[in-house]
């Protein structure tokens, strides 16, 4: 059952251009909820149009079949985490913590216990009396969740909270984050531009780009059926080929090589991709078939994992992983083999 | 790193120069001449205890600690609102503006006070002592805006915004939050906006009247009939109280952190 929902928001600063364009997302209670898109998407615009720091000029917001759009934020009861964690450097920990509590006038004794639960959870234990300034970032970043968490909130917002972080402690808090709202069974959105981390921590993932959402799915299905050439792009498909209808899912390039997909045509996709780790090179001399380019490597770059070659072929330049064991000199010919069932429609 | 002999001695020199006139001013204060004199003859507390005898000096000194805190204080708060608004939000005009609060800073005194003369005595016929408040506001109105503002420029506005969604109204976070973390930079304004207003001349003169006069006037007036050290001692006493009014500010903020 949808627990969030907005509706046709529109949000624009100057009246001309939309930063949001009719926007619509629902969200199920429990569900954790990413935005993923590249900077100035409007990811962290529609973040801040659920938490009410921003008034959207059109649509609604309903959380609960209450329509919150014109709800000032503080009315809200939603925890926000920043990407700055945004901590009052003049408070302790517990006091950061205890700041939600306070304005919501509970008595001393359930106060203590709370914060001292939240503090459990978080695994903050010892650290209630330090000082923000006092703590490194991983757990800086476990009190701002941790205040966020402590008001009880309908929502919790997350707008990247991991990208200060280095890459070891992310890779733990992204699992941390994922237990503790799983635990708590908080209805969460969160916002990113790594997509490795967006698939990690998701429910669903909402693909951003110019103010739309490009794709809602889970992220087996954005990983593995991208819909739009955009979303493609963004999650890691190099390759595009340009594609004219032959049969039911028989179609040709340009140059009249033959391609077949185990995905159906749908009106307005002409282009099929692939990416470069799902193309197969052929020994040389293998025979002619369908699915099949030849090319000529242009240059090769070591990946650590494989090799890639850009290959100059007659549909264009297409970027191919090929294993450690065989290194391709360029200007070697190539047969590359495109498998049906990896080969999407966009 | 190499010492640069020349250019130690130029700063030495310059140095001296700061600083000789003002040495002069000191010893000169102790002397029992009753005309200023250096070197001095005779050693003497007396013109100390002149200072607090002259009626004409205490009163304005009172007067001036009473304008300056008061005009000061007005200067918090409008221009702490006003440093807000420009840190805060995209204002129309904002560089503008910004430029506009720091003129009184980059005007000619006399100019300031000539214009504050013509508007505020001439205008609008304000009672002197309104009016030597309201020219004093604006003196230190550029201070308070310029210092608070660049504390308010350092501030990570998302703490205000993280109070408002656990539930904080804009004032309440405003207050518990904002203000806490520009604490310094509102402190050190209020010491540079008082110590500017206190030691102001021009403005002082242009709207000093009969009766009621600030302490920088006094102290000329008294110059012009009574060449005595009493005006020595009196200088020694300014320059100790802000040398220690500085230090205070150095001891809990920092200078450096405020420029």
């Amino acid at each position: 059952m949808t627990y969030v929902d907005l509706k046709d928001i529109r949000v624009s600063y100057d009246g001309k251009n939309n930063i949001l364009k009719d926007l619509n997302l629902s969200i199920e209670k429990g569900e954790l909820v990413s935005l993923l898109g590249p900077s100035g998407c409007g990811k962290t615009t529609t973040l801040r149009v659920i938490a009410g720091l921003i008034e959207p000029n059109d649509g609604a917001f309903v959380v609960d079949n209450k329509n919150l759009t014109r709800v000032p934020v503080h009315k809200r009861n939603f925890g926000m985490v920043f990407q700055s964690y945004a901590l009052f450097p003049h408070l302790t920990v517990k006091e950061n913590i205890g700041f939600g509590l306070k304005l919501r006038k509970e008595d001393k004794t359930t106060m203590n216990q709370k914060i001292q639960d939240i503090l459990d959870v978080t695994g903050l234990g010892e650290l209630g009396d330090r000082y923000p300034k006092q703590l490194s970032g991983g757990q800086r970043q476990r009190v701002a969740l941790a205040r966020a968490l402590v008001i009880e909130p309908k929502l919790l917002l997350l707008d990247e909270p991991l990208s200060n972080l280095d890459a070891k402690l992310r890779v733990q808090m992204r699992i941390e984050i994922k237990r503790i709202q799983q635990k708590l069974g908080i209805t969460s959105v969160f916002v990113t531009h790594d997509q490795e981390e967006c698939f990690s921590i998701s429910d669903r993932v909402a693909v951003m780009n110019n103010g739309v959402i490009e794709q809602f799915d889970k992220p087996e299905e954005i990983y593995n059926r991208p819909k739009t050439e955009f979303v493609a792009r963004f999650i890691g498909f190099e390759n595009f080929i340009n594609l004219t209808k032959q049969g039911e899912q028989t179609y040709t390039t340009s140059e009249g090589h033959v391609l077949k997909t185990g995905h159906r045509w749908e009106d307005g996709k002409q282009v099929a991709t692939i990416r470069p780790d799902d193309i197969v090179i052929l020994p040389n001399g293998a025979e002619q078939r369908t699915n099949v380019i030849p090319g000529k490597v242009v240059v090769r770059t070591f990946l650590g994992k494989s090799y890639q070659y850009e290959v100059d072929t007659t549909v264009g330049k297409i970027l191919v992983n090929g294993s450690k064991e065989t290194a391709y000199p360029s200007g070697e010919e190539l047969l590359l083999y495109f498998p049906e069932e990896k080969l999407i429609l966009v | 790193m190499r010492k640069h002999r020349g250019l130690s001695i130029i700063a030495m020199l310059v140095f001296a120069f700061l600083f000789i006139p003002l040495f002069i001013i000191v010893v000169t204060s102790f002397g029992e001449n009753p005309t200023i004199q250096f070197p001095i003859q005779g050693f003497t507390f007396d013109w100390y205890v002149n200072v607090f005898e002259t009626n004409s000096l205490i009163e304005s000194f009172y007067l001036s600690i009473q304008i300056s805190l008061l005009a000061t204080i007005l200067a918090l708060l409008v221009g702490i609102p006003a440093a807000y608004a420009l840190a805060r939000y995209s204002v129309k005009g904002r560089n503008i503006m910004k430029s506009f609060f720091l003129s009184p800073a980059m005007i000619p005194g006399v100019v300031i006070g000539y214009a504050l003369f013509q508007f505020i005595v001439i205008q609008l016929q304000l009672p002197i002592f309104q009016g030597l408040l309201l020219g004093h506001f604006l003196i230190s109105l550029p201070y308070i805006i310029r210092v608070v503002g660049s504390s308010l420029d350092q501030l990570d506005f998302s703490i205000e915004e993280v109070a408002w969604t656990l539930g904080s109204t804009r004032l309440r976070a405003f207050v518990r939050v904002v203000l806490p973390n520009i604490q310094a930079g509102i402190f050190a304004s209020f010491m540079l906006a008082f110590i500017n207003s206190f030691n102001n001349i021009p403005v002082s003169q242009f709207l000093s009247g009969p009766g009621v006069t600030a302490l920088p006037t006094s102290l000329m007036n008294y110059i012009e009939y009574n060449y005595d050290p009493t005006v020595s001692a009196l200088s020694v006493l300014l320059m100790v109280g802000t040398v220690v009014l500085m230090f205070i500010i150095e001891k809990t903020l920092g200078l450096a952190k405020i420029s």
